[in-house]
């Protein structure tokens, strides 16, 4: 098993800051383990979910917001169901998520990239536009043959579109990205 | 039966990889008298990549949708999708609690968002509001060689105060609906195991893993069938088995069906208006159907099949006894 170190000073102002955006209190979490032990992600996990719980109540933020699991973890719900503390944990990770992307510290590249494909396609047509977002995520990240085996069954099936369908109201969508933006760019 | 409306959202992938989750929505909506009218223009909800960013920005790109609703005068709003559900419920909860956050949001709308809009998944409408006796009302047809396992997926029914649906642990829903639509059900204990959710392109063997677990247990539970309410289950069960087998080793073949899918063939639907050509694992083989009536019969024979075999048994007790 791993070493954690803990030798990094406590960031209190990280805790307070995870404490302010998900409105959850880590400290309620008593390390009984429910959530790692419900977790379906956790043998792909680089920290169990209890452990990230653990490292955020002392303020590891350079190791949380590093860590492969907050990027792995699929939101299935399945901790903050059975948390016996009613903690949400779910939302601490999604909380967690959204930090390590403001501050430029994903470690799961290709998964930020997939992500960035699929709004990248709602921002300009409105809807998902599913062999835009492939073939996107196919450039940005190299993996040109990923799933390439895919391809003929679905198409077969006319399951899978060639060209996008815009809806007239995407330029609405786009205004919500950009106002976003704008928010976002004033706040720092 | 008194006809039922409601807005309906089928989201992106209903009208892509999941389009025959949408017809066989439609055929089996319109057959137990409910009207589906869908919002004009509506756009993507946001998914799994928009929370990622923000939460203000993800419950924003859901609300637009839900603003739609609102001026089409309706209060309840169903979409099958597991993940537009959420992002329309978490969108409402939290909007609903906290004013600053639904400030927030309407800031980044052209038009404010007032929250008066339920979101159910159909499942929910088909359970709750149709009912299990209107379902059985309906049936035409019996699969006897079907034998399903309901997969229900992660977040049809969790966290349960925002799902407010069925059991957070052991959902039961579309056992019942299948059973009540004349359908072999099986317990399954992997009714909602993760099936590796929206990471099937970026890291496919973890989902090929993960899914094999769920098609393993399908099998052990004695099932021929799975029976889904979620698209993103659906591709990475059914579209991903071939790679699955591939990652481990493995020889499945079970076809994955949409549970509308299922009720329109009980209905007696042509396997065609259900889109039943457009899965990848085909289920011919296990979709032999017969009618109620003739069902009935041979069940009938059976028993009077049955009861001289009971009688001679008996007599030969009662002579072993004496």
């Amino acid at each position: 098993m791993d070493t954690i170190n803990l030798s990094e000073k406590t960031d209190w102002a990280f805790i307070e800051e995870v404490k302010k955006e998900s409105g959850q209190n880590p400290s309620l979490c008593y390390q009984c383990g429910n959530c790692t032990a419900g977790c379906p992600y956790t043998q792909y996990f680089d920290y169990p979910v209890s452990v990230i719980m653990r490292l955020l109540q002392s303020g590891q933020k350079e190791t949380i917001l590093t860590s492969k699991a907050i990027w792995l973890c699929a939101t299935c719900e399945t901790c903050t169901t059975r948390c016996p503390c009613e903690v949400d944990v779910t939302h601490i990770m999604d909380t967690l998520r959204i930090m390590a992307r403001r501050e430029g510290k994903v470690s799961e590249k290709d998964i930020q990239l997939f992500y960035d494909s699929f709004l990248d396609s709602m921002k300009k047509h409105g809807r998902i536009f599913e062999m835009g977002i492939l073939m996107g995520y196919k450039f940005k990240s190299g993996h040109l043959m990923g799933d390439a085996e895919l391809g003929p069954k679905v198409m077969s099936r006319g399951k899978i579109s060639l060209f996008p369908k815009t809806i007239k109201g995407a330029d609405k969508v786009a205004q919500i990205f950009n106002r976003f933006q704008e928010k976002a760019k004033k706040h720092g | 039966m008194a006809e039922k409306e409601y807005a309906y959202f089928s989201g992106c992938s209903l009208e892509g990889t999941a389009k025959e989750y949408d017809e066989s929505l439609r055929v089996v909506m319109k057959a137990l008298g409910v009207n589906l009218v869908e919002p004009d223009d509506w756009s993507c909800c946001g998914s799994t990549p928009a929370h990622t960013v923000d939460h203000v920005f993800a419950a924003a790109l859901a609300a637009r949708n839900l603003c739609l609703v609102e001026k089409m005068n309706k209060e309840v709003l169903t979409t099958p999708c597991p993940s537009c559900l959420m992002a329309f419920k978490k969108a409402q909860y939290n909007m609903s609690r906290d004013d600053a956050f639904k400030g927030e949001v309407n800031e980044l709308l052209d038009e404010a968002y007032n929250c008066g809009v339920e979101s159910k998944s159909s499942l929910q409408i088909i359970y709750e509001d149709i009912g299990l006796d209107a379902i059985a009302a309906r049936v035409t047809h019996i699969m006897p060689d079907l034998k399903v396992a309901p997969y229900y997926g992660c977040i049809l029914s969790r966290p349960p105060e925002i799902a407010q649906f069925d059991d957070p642990e052991n959902p039961v829903s579309m056992d019942k609906v299948l059973t009540a639509a004349g359908i072999d059900v099986r317990d399954f204990a992997f009714k909602m195991e993760c099936c590796g959710a929206a990471f099937g392109v970026p890291k496919q063997e973890m989902v090929n893993r993960l899914s094999a677990k769920v098609l393993e247990m399908a099998l052990d539970a004695g099932a021929n069938c799975i029976a889904v309410a979620c698209p993103l289950c659906q591709q990475n069960l059914d579209l991903r088995q071939e790679q699955v087998n591939k990652t481990m080793g493995s020889n499945f073949n079970i076809p994955i069906i949409y549970f509308t899918q299922l009720m329109g063939l009980a209905y007696g639907f042509s396997p065609k208006e259900l889109g039943m050509d457009k899965v990848i694992v085909s289920a011919d083989k296990i979709t032999r159907r017969i009618t109620k009536e003739e069902y009935a019969k041979i069940k009938e024979e059976e028993a009077a099949a049955k009861k001289p075999q009971k009688a001679k048994k008996e007599a030969a007790a009662e002579e072993t006894n004496n």
